[in-house]
This record gives structure tokens, C-alpha cells and sequence, in this order.
């Protein structure tokens, strides 16, 4: 009879063991991070309310991210303008420039690169904001004075961000659209007249629609990861730091699964003619 | 019998108004490994202050967090203020922690809030007018004696400063119960001087029951055996002798309470722990 050696057995062991622990820890992070978001979300139905934390969120993440999501929304529809005359110009097409870019920007670059751009800005600084309050005990301190840190710190910051970044999506397509136009104009020497009456044209319901409610849910995930990391922030400075990078990366990665979803939904609900 | 440090008559009180204002009964609690605290049992009453001791890591800020709700133990009960809170919702608790002033170990004043803002933390949360906010964070300064510190951040403060921010802060709202988690840990003796005095303020004037931690025995001592004269507005030793009969102490090794008693029991302990801890 063939016997496993006996040094296989125990390393076969610690591979099953770990992959189990692994497993168990993914299972109960995504259980938590449940558990946060919807604690998070329903919050904002029930009293207290904190409108001054919501304002002065509201102004970090929609004023502070403006810049940064003006110039990526502007040089992104400069750079598709550029790739698709190109293309286009094969085929003797490069009139349908402003509806590549309108479409392009406002069903899918707009909102995703909106939603990355703010990712890395703002769940990074709600993680590392919070995971420092945690180390420093502040988070319990609140707690201590009768304060709940979830209504005082996480729903405004949730609600400030699912709004705001509707908002900057809009910013980021209209400069999107500016950056198109700039480049048909000014490098691919066409007609802006036409650029812009493709891409105003093309345009339905649905399109704006499908571009508006991404922004929604991109929003919900940027602040609910950013909080939840920084709120289980342990192991000091080294903590916050790996809380900040872990906030940005599962923030950015499901900010895309989101939007794989929803377009196959979107698309479904309105299908295009 | 000659006995140093015999107790002076503890005020008479009667028997429903020494009900205790925190007991902790069998409470034991882990994080993924063995136990930190293991079957704790004590009981703070009203107008006692109960001196915890003992070692850095055997668990001492865990029970004053337990003591507040601010976590859960996996076995046993915690009544606070008769209410039993290990599985009292969150929610629930907030209230009951407003009743309780907690000094944290660092301070953990809100470094983006200025010091005015964060002795009136509670207040402002509870939408008190800004005159009488004004008035009654003065107040609570001048006690710790920061009154020029009213418009600062925590920031420009010196760790001693910050740690009497923290008690203007556990004061101001008149708490029944203080917790002060090693107050003086890390302070040069002037300003631990300073902070136990200001704790013996407390005790003294105003009669809060109060759980304190610190492995400083001096601090510990100067608490039993001086007491706050309010004419000369500075502390004084007792009688020779002679110690404050509602402070006494409690002592951990291990996760477990290993001594309950007064200072004249402790320092009269067989223990070889205790012992080797008053060494």
C-alpha cells in the first residue's frame, strides 16, 4: 500500500489550513462590511442628524476632488477624440467623433474614472482619517461621550459622497466633451459646430440615465470602504497605513465590478436601438 | 496593636445608598488567545475610589472599558448604574455613558477641535446655547487651572496639559462615575503631582465614585493618604496614620484580581505578587 510521506502530510495540512483561515476571513469581512454599510445607510432615516458634518464633507469630497476630476474628465475626451479620429478616418467617419466621445464619456468614462479619481482622494483620507482617530482612541472617546461614531462620522460621509459624486460626474463629462471638442478643433482640424451637434445629438434618455445612477452607487462604495477600514484600523501608524491602502484598492476594484453589473442591467432595462 | 495607615470611619451611609455604582461579577474576556481578564469580581459604591494596580499588558485598561460598555466581556455581568450592560444594545448605552467621565490614557482630545470644543463635546451635542457653553467650559478649565488654553488645539499642548484637558472634559457635565485610565502614566512628577491632585479635587469636593488605574504606587499612596483642603485650595497630608477611608484598592496579575482591600491589607499582604510589586 502507498503511504503519503511523512513530511507531505503536514505541509498538504498548513495549505488547508490556511486556505480555510483565508476563506473564513473573507467571509467574515464581507460579512462585516455588510452589517457597516447597511448600519451606515439606514442611519440617515432615524434621528440624530449631523448636517454640519454633512455640509463640511460635502465640501471636501465635491469641492477638493473638482480639480482633479475637471483635468482627468478633460484630457480623457481629448484622448478619445485623438484615438478615434484616427480610427475613424479609416472609414472616411471622423464626423461621428463628438458622438464617440459623448457616449463613451457620459455612459461609462465619466462615472468610472470619476469614481476611481475620487476613490483614491477620498476613501484613502476617510480611512486614514478614521483608522487614526481609532489608534489614538478617539473613536472611543466619542463613544464615551454619548456620541454614536457611525451617525457622527460614517452616514455623513456616505451620504456627502453619494451626492457629490453625482455632481462631479456631471463636471467630469462636460469636460470631457470640452476635451474632445479642444482636440477636434485645435490638432484634428475639424468642424466643432459638428463635433458638437454629433454629440448633443446621438444622446438619449437612457445614456444620461445610465451615466447618473453609476455615479450613485460609486459613491456608496468609495465612503462605506474608506470608513469601514478606517474604523477596524489595529497595529498603530502601520495599521493606518495598510487600512488606507486596502480602502483604495477594494474601493477602486469594486467601483468597477459595480459598473460591470450595473451596464449589463442598464443595458438590459434599455436596450439600445 | 500599632497598625500604620488604619482607616478613618467611612461616612455612615445606608444600605441603598452604598448599592455600587459599577460590579462586575465572574466577568472574563478574551481576544483570540488566552484570557486578559479571567472571573473578575468587584464592586465600586457611591463616593468610593478604587485604585487599580498592576503591571503594564495584565489588562487594566480592558476593565475600564468594560466598565463602560465600550467593550463586552465573553462571560459574566456588569451592572452600571444597576442596569446590566454586557449585552445592553449600543444604543442603549449612549445615554447611560453620559452619566460617566472617562479620562483616557493619552488624553484622546479631538486634535482637529479646539480645546474649547472638545471640553464641550457633550454639550454641543446636546445643543446647549453657546453662552452658557462659553460659561461652563471656563468653569471646568479654571478647575484643572487651563483657562488660557480656552482657544488652543490639543496640538500645542504638552502631554501634561493634554491629559487636564481630558479631565475638564470628563467633569464638565457632573458625572456620576469617573474612569480614569492611568492618568499620570508617562508625566514628570511635577505634573503627575498635578493630575492626582486634581483627581483628589474630584474625590474630595465633590464625592464622584471613581475607578482609577495607574502601576505608579506613589501615585496611588499620595490619594490614600492626603486629602483635598478646599479653604487652602491645595492638597494636605492626613494624620499620621490616618488614610481616606473610601479609597481602596485592587490589584491584577494576570487577568486575574489576586487583591481587594484597603491600603493597610495591601501592604500587609502575603501575597508574594503584591509583595514583589510594592518592592
Amino acid at each position: 500500500m502507498l503511504r503519503t510521506p511523512f513530511f507531505c502530510k503536514p505541509v498538504n495540512l498548513m495549505a488547508i489550513d490556511t486556505l480555510e483561515r483565508t476563506a473564513k476571513q473573507i467571509v467574515l469581512t464581507v460579512q462585516e462590511y455588510s452589517l457597516f454599510a447597511y448600519r451606515a445607510f439606514t442611519n440617515l432615516f432615524t434621528e440624530p442628524r449631523y448636517w454640519p458634518e454633512f455640509l463640511v464633507q460635502s465640501d471636501i469630497v465635491g469641492f477638493g476632488s473638482a480639480s482633479i476630476v475637471l483635468l482627468s474628465g478633460f484630457f480623457t475626451g481629448g484622448v478619445l477624440a485623438l484615438q478615434s479620429a484616427a480610427t475613424l478616418s479609416q472609414f472616411g467617419a471622423t464626423a461621428v467623433t463628438g458622438q464617440f466621445v459623448s457616449i463613451t464619456m457620459i455612459r461609462e468614462l465619466g462615472p468610472v474614472l470619476t469614481g476611481i479619481m475620487v476613490a483614491g482622494r477620498n476613501a484613502s483620507s476617510m480611512a486614514s482619517e478614521l483608522g487614526s482617530m481609532v489608534v489614538t482612541e478617539q473613536i472611543d472617546a466619542m463613544r464615551a461621550l454619548g456620541v454614536d461614531p457611525m451617525r457622527k462620522l460614517v452616514t455623513p460621509r456616505i451620504f456627502a459622497c453619494i451626492s457629490m459624486l453625482f455632481f462631479l460626474t456631471i463636471v467630469a463629462d462636460a469636460f470631457g466633451l470640452l476635451g474632445g471638442g479642444a482636440v477636434t478643433v485645435f490638432l484634428n482640424h475639424q468642424d466643432g459646430t459638428q463635433y458638437f451637434s454629433k454629440a448633443w445629438e446621438c444622446l438619449r434618455y437612457p445614456d444620461i440615465i445610465q451615466g447618473l445612477v453609476k455615479p450613485l452607487f460609486s459613491g456608496y462604495i468609495i465612503a462605506s470602504v474608506g470608513c469601514f477600514y478606517g474604523m477596524r484600523t489595529t497595529g498603530g501608524t502601520q495599521g493606518v497605513g495598510r487600512s488606507t491602502i486596502q480602502a483604495v484598492v477594494n474601493a477602486s476594484v469594486l467601483i468597477i465590478l459595480v459598473d460591470f453589473l450595473l451596464t449589463r442591467t442598464l443595458l438590459a432595462l434599455f436596450p439600445p436601438l | 496593636m500599632n497598625v500604620p495607615f488604619a482607616s478613618t470611619q467611612p461616612a455612615s451611609l445606608s444600605s441603598t445608598d452604598r448599592a455600587p455604582v459599577v460590579a462586575f461579577h465572574n466577568v472574563s474576556i478574551a481576544f483570540d488567545g488566552p484570557p486578559v481578564l479571567d472571573d473578575i469580581s468587584f464592586s465600586v459604591a457611591p463616593a468610593e475610589t478604587r485604585i487599580l494596580l498592576g503591571p503594564a499588558g495584565v489588562g487594566k485598561s480592558v476593565l475600564l472599558k468594560l466598565a463602560n460598555g465600550l467593550l463586552r466581556p465573553d462571560e459574566g455581568s456588569i451592572l452600571l448604574f444597576g442596569e446590566e450592560i454586557s449585552h445592553m444594545p449600543e444604543q442603549k448605552l449612549f445615554p447611560l455613558r453620559t452619566r460617566v467621565g472617562m479620562v483616557f490614557q493619552e488624553g484622546a482630545l479631538f486634535d482637529s477641535l479646539t480645546v474649547r470644543d472638545n471640553v464641550a463635546y457633550q454639550l454641543i451635542q446636546e445643543r446647549v446655547p453657546d453662552d452658557e457653553i462659553d460659561r461652563r467650559v471656563k468653569k471646568a478649565l479654571r478647575f484643572v487651572e487651563l483657562e488660557e488654553t480656552f482657544s488652543l488645539f490639543p496640538s500645542s499642548l504638552s502631554g501634561g496639559m493634554r491629559r487636564r484637558v481630558a479631565i475638564a472634559r470628563a467633569f464638565i457635565r457632573k458625572p456620576e462615575l469617573l474612569l480614569y485610565d492611568s492618568p499620570t502614566g508617562g508625566l514628570d512628577p511635577v505634573t503627575s503631582t498635578t493630575i492626582i491632585e486634581l483627581v483628589m479635587k474630584e474625590r474630595d469636593v465633590y464625592r464622584t465614585p471613581s475607578l482609577l488605574v495607574t502601576h505608579r504606587l506613589q501615585d496611588a499612596f499620595t490619594l490614600c493618604t492626603h486629602r483635598f483642603d478646599a479653604e487652602q485650595g491645595r492638597m494636605v497630608p492626613l494624620p499620621q496614620g490616618e488614610t481616606d477611608p473610601n479609597t481602596t484598592f485592587l490589584m491584577l496579575e494576570e487577568g486575574r484580581l489576586i487583591f481587594d482591600g484597603s491600603l493597610h491589607d495591601l501592604l500587609h499582604s502575603e501575597s508574594p505578587f503584591v509583595r514583589e510589586f510594592l518592592e
